[in-house]
């Protein structure tokens, strides 16, 4: 299996925040959940996958070739859902169509019009009168109407109610059918993530935490509680990260089972993306 | 098919998707030789990742519950029914394993056990 993203040593320096030194693989064929904290860098890794913006150092290769070099060619096979749109608030839905079929040389006018219609967009309506929700579903539409190879999504489900994300996420894994595709997306909402993934990067404060197929993750991975005193009984080997709260102490685990049979007085629960994500940013790491 | 899963339950995705199919296979309700869903499109309907979905094929395939084609899919296996007592073996080793433990930490004797599963297996003369 090859890789269809290759970040290597990549930085970029803001006043205040770093990104990078990262590395990052994305193999073809895979969904990628990219998960952090608001400000981890998440959005400034996106563009700069996408070369929005320039980096100081390192190197992007998508489908294998170097993004600055051949950044039409790459762009002609992305889908991209960024935080904000990018048309004019006074343009019609779809007046969209026209415009897009000059920016791809694949754009699919009917392809475009069928996902309207499924998204159940009305056609005639001004951009700025649409709701958070239609936007966003305009975006995807627009994303996917080019037959991309890769979708690079910026938190495409926010704002959205949980019926019209499982949508959202219904395309997704319609997306996945051909194997060759493949889909990056960033999203706070990690529930949507924890089913369809098939691999989850942390990233924290500018840098890669943690990268791991989601398997490996929510099927070992636990959360055991227990009280300060009990604390000092677990061996600091069996601790990845541990939060210290008023009333129980919180350890993350990498193995359940075996903590379960070790700790056996103590609860050991299965994680949720959401708990792991906060006990590997807040958390006291061994 | 029916697959049902929970997202509470702390057993692992795969494994609940191996264990529905394997219980259609038992039961008859998935019969030799009937195809099974491609692993995508088995993806998009439950919505759980590829890779997942993956997994639990190629651990039934190794245990010899079902066969992939190359080229054409996915089929359920011809029915194995030495394999099938044989995984049920080693499940039911494994209650008695567990059971004679917890007896030899209560200090309850093994004739007390034995006991109890003459009274679960049933009398055949009581024709149960």
């Amino acid at each position: 299996m090859g890789n269809v993203i290759e970040v290597e040593e990549l930085m970029k320096n803001y006043t205040g925040f770093q990104l990078g030194k990262l590395c990052l693989k994305i193999p073809d064929g895979c969904i990628v959940g990219l998960i952090g904290e608001n400000g981890a860098g998440k959005t400034t890794l996106l563009k700069a996958l996408l070369g929005i913006i320039r980096v100081d150092k390192g190197s992007v290769r998508i489908f294998g070739k170097d993004i600055k070099k051949n950044e039409r060619e790459i762009k002609e096979e992305i889908g991209v859902v960024l935080d904000n749109m990018f048309f004019p608030e006074s343009l019609r839905i779809k007046d969209v169509n026209a415009v897009m079929k000059d920016v791809y040389k694949k754009w699919d006018t009917g392809l475009f019009e069928e996902y309207i219609s499924r998204f159940q967009l009305p056609g005639g309506k001004v951009i700025k009168e649409l709701s958070k929700g239609m936007r966003k579903k305009l975006e995807i539409a627009v994303a996917l109407s080019h037959h991309p190879r890769l979708l690079i999504l910026d938190e495409p489900t926010s704002g959205l109610d949980p019926v019209a994300r499982n949508g959202i996420l219904d395309i997704f894994m319609d997306f996945m059918q051909d194997e060759a595709h493949s889909i990056l997306f960033s999203t706070h909402i990690t529930s949507d993530l924890e089913r369809i993934a098939d691999y989850i990067v942390l990233i924290n404060k500018g840098n890669v935490e943690f990268d791991s197929p989601r398997d490996e993750l929510l099927d070992h991975y636990g959360i055991l509680k227990c009280g300060e005193e009990e604390f000092s009984r677990i061996e600091k080997g069996d601790v990845v990260s541990c939060m210290k709260n008023r009333y129980d102490c919180e350890v993350l685990v990498k193995d359940r089972n075996a903590a379960a049979e070790k700790y056996k007085d103590f609860v050991v629960d299965k994680i949720t993306l959401e708990d792991f994500m906060v006990l590997m940013i807040k958390g006291e790491k061994q | 098919m029916k697959i049902i899963i929970s997202n509470s339950s702390p057993v692992p995705i795969y494994e609940q998707i191996k264990k529905a199919i394997v219980e259609q296979i038992i039961s008859g309700a998935l019969k030799e030789n009937e195809p099974l869903p491609s692993i995508r499109s088995l993806a998009q309907d439950i919505q759980i990742s590829v890779m997942t979905i993956n997994k639990a094929y190629v651990e039934l395939e190794q245990e010899g519950y079902i066969r992939s084609i190359q080229g054409k899919g996915t089929f359920v296996a011809p029915k194995n029914t030495e394999l099938a007592r044989e995984n049920a073996q080693k499940e039911i080793e494994a209650h008695i394993a567990s059971a004679v433990e917890l007896a030899q930490k209560m200090q309850i004797e093994k004739r007390e056990i034995l006991n109890l599963i003459e009274i679960f297996y049933g009398d055949p003369e009581d024709g149960q």
